[in-house]
């Protein structure tokens, strides 16, 4: 017998290629171009991104991203949860940047729910999301650099990236999915030595950021490689929705931190980085003193938390926040309220939000609607990569295709957050 | 290469321009002037609102598309007819409204009007938000698409056409953008199973 090949196994030929870069809007029209798939599995497309690119020799004539391998219906299990159980979720999201994520959507529930946590967690939460910002942005360094070549680049990012998850994994249990913060306040006290530690780390942390610029800012086959490539000029970074430091680096002086601040950010100094040059290079040197401005605004944090008296990290919500454990064993309303939480949830007045805060990549929002119940009605995150990637093309069109890897470098993006 | 590294040249460039000041544009409102305060209490419904807040620039640029408004928890809500989505974001994006920043759309099932469509856009100058609402009843889930005024909604107006079913005309590519392009069913309608179907 001759062997039959599975049934449901479907081996594309070469009309089912063609009729999937038309659908892509890619067609191969010209005299010498051809049509070429790039991704999803390739190094240096950072995730799951498929690319179709109509090339003509080795420049690029269109180019369309093909997205949603990584779609896992983050906002449809939102919906089939408490409101405190989607903090876990919201994680898996972004998982360059885990607290910003918690922090974003606790913060629109609080608004939802209308309460205010105390002064004493919003430090804490500001002084860790400069931090997941400083850990997220070595990982773009470290990994932008290797797609252009500089392979040690990668190696010393990911020694200070190390030192910030263990520094994570203390406070919360987990290097990565921390899902530290919950809605009211935060989960846990930090422990003894934290703050030490975090001192530790940021005073050795101006000197690293030094030793990347010594390894990157003034190579000529750097500076070759990423100046005046991927120009996005600044009207069309505003048409296409670009946000965070792509856009900074287009010339748009904006930032959620200081323009609408939330957390508590206007209680800090800090200089915002613009560039007007438009290119790969200006998001280079705007990310990198984006660090340099965070490890000051953490220093600030940091200052002003081991400051404080030692209070509770919660907002006094009885209803809302799980109590403390000891009060548990020893007052029967703390015990019911715990039962009652765990059990039920809480239940969040009808209505809807949109909060917005600045993540590394750009403008986090989570929309959030309510219908009065436990459960949330709708949970819509807005992601910059998502948006960002629109402007791909603007960036790589007529230019080579090595460039290519360089703008996707350059913008950054996380394709869990694209995808959800 | 043993010893200390020697700093290359130029190590430490700044940005070409760096301003730490506000963001260059109109000013505010309400602190500048005084007049012009948000009520702290949430409004309901169109007279409400207009009538509280009647300098606000959203609300003077959609005076005439307004069908219902809201503010509640400090965020504007305006409310148009699905053929006043183009003019409306038109109008809003002269006003100084020029980022669009979100879209996404509630499905509010079993009730009619079923979808409510819902638009974030921004003012960088104004420093302000507004939230456009669009109602569209199951029968017909049409609305204009917006690519023409935020080229920024291609790929959220193919989110919703993919999870929740909108039909965006005008649209330069509708296609699925999240599931496979043969899934049947948008699974983020409330009468799609979490699981899924199997």
């Amino acid at each position: 017998m001759a062997p039959t090949a599975a049934p449901d196994m479907i081996v594309p030929g070469i009309d089912d290629v063609i009729a999937d870069a038309q659908r892509h809007g890619v067609n191969s029209t010209g005299e010498h171009s051809m049509v070429l798939n790039m991704g999803p599995q390739h190094p240096s497309t950072h995730g799951v991104l498929r690319l179709v690119l109509e090339i003509d020799g080795e420049s690029v004539v269109s180019l369309a991203p093909d997205i949603g391998y990584l779609h896992t219906g983050i906002e449809k299990t939102c919906e089939a949860k408490f409101y405190q159980q989607v903090v876990p979720l919201t994680d898996r999201i972004d998982y360059l940047c885990p607290m910003t994520n918690n922090l974003c959507y606790c913060l629109a529930v609080e608004k939802l729910l209308e309460i205010e946590v105390p002064e004493r967690a919003e430090v804490l939460r500001v002084l860790l999301n400069e931090l997941t910002r400083i850990q997220s942005h070595l990982v773009w360094l470290g990994t932008h650099a290797m797609d252009i070549g500089a392979l040690t680049v990668f190696l010393y990012c990911f020694r200070e990236r190390e030192e910030i998850l263990r520094i994570f994994e203390a406070i919360s249990g987990q290097r990565m999915m921390t899902s530290y913060f919950r809605v009211g306040g935060i989960a846990l006290e930090p422990p003894l030595g934290f703050s030490e530690w975090v001192q530790r780390f940021l005073n050795d942390m101006p000197e690293k950021i030094d030793q990347y610029e010594n390894l990157l800012t003034a190579n000529p086959i750097w500076m070759g490689r990423i100046k005046g490539v991927g120009y996005l000029s600044k009207e069309d970074a505003i048409a296409l929705g670009v946000t965070g430091p792509p856009a900074r680096a287009s010339g748009i002086d904006w930032d959620l931190r200081r323009d609408m601040p939330y957390s508590g950010y206007e209680k800090y100094k800090f200089n915002v980085p613009v560039s007007t040059d438009c290119d790969v290079w200006a998001r280079y040197i705007v990310r990198m003193q984006e660090m340099r401005e965070s490890v000051n605004i953490c220093q600030q944090a940091l200052d002003s938390f081991t400051s404080m008296p030692a209070t509770r990290l919660t907002a006094d919500a009885p209803k809302i926040v799980l109590p403390d454990r000891e009060q548990m064993k020893t007052q029967m309303e703390s015990l019911i309220h715990h039962f009652k939480i765990v059990t039920e949830g809480f239940a969040v007045p009808a209505g809807e939000v949109y909060q917005a805060i600045e993540s590394p990549r750009g403008e986090m929002g989570y929309y959030v609607v309510s219908d009065g119940t436990a459960k949330p009605y709708r949970v819509h995150m807005r992601n910059p990569s998502f948006a960002t990637l629109q402007a791909l093309e603007t960036m790589c069109k007529g230019r080579l295709l090595a460039d290519v890897v360089a703008v996707i470098g350059s913008i950054d993006i996380v394709l869990g957050e694209i995808d959800r | 290469m043993g010893g200390t590294p020697t700093p290359l040249p130029v190590p430490n460039p700044g940005p070409t321009a760096q301003s730490p000041g506000p963001h260059p544009g109109p000013e505010p409102g309400p602190s500048a002037t005084g007049e012009r305060e948000y009520p702290k209490e949430s409004l309901f419904g169109k007279d409400a609102v207009f009538a509280a807040i009647p300098w606000n620039e959203a609300v003077v640029a959609l005076g005439e598309f307004a069908t219902d408004a809201k503010w509640d928890r400090k965020e504007l809500t305006i409310t148009v007819a699905r053929e006043n989505i183009v003019p409306g974001c038109r109008a809003v994006q002269a006003a100084g409204f020029e980022f669009f920043e979100d879209l996404t759309a509630v499905d509010w099932y079993p009730q009619e009007p079923r979808m409510q469509l819902t638009y974030h856009v921004l003012s960088l100058g104004l420093k302000q938000r507004v939230r456009l609402v669009v109602r569209l009843d199951s029968a017909d889930l049409t609305v204009d698409s917006i690519t023409g005024v935020w080229p920024s909604s291609n790929f959220y107006e193919r989110e919703v056409f993919d999870l929740f079913g909108v039909k965006f005309s005008g649209h330069p590519g509708l296609t699925r953008i999240m599931m496979p392009p043969d899934w049947k069913g948008n699974p983020l309608r409330k009468d799609y199973p979490v699981e899924g179907y199997r």
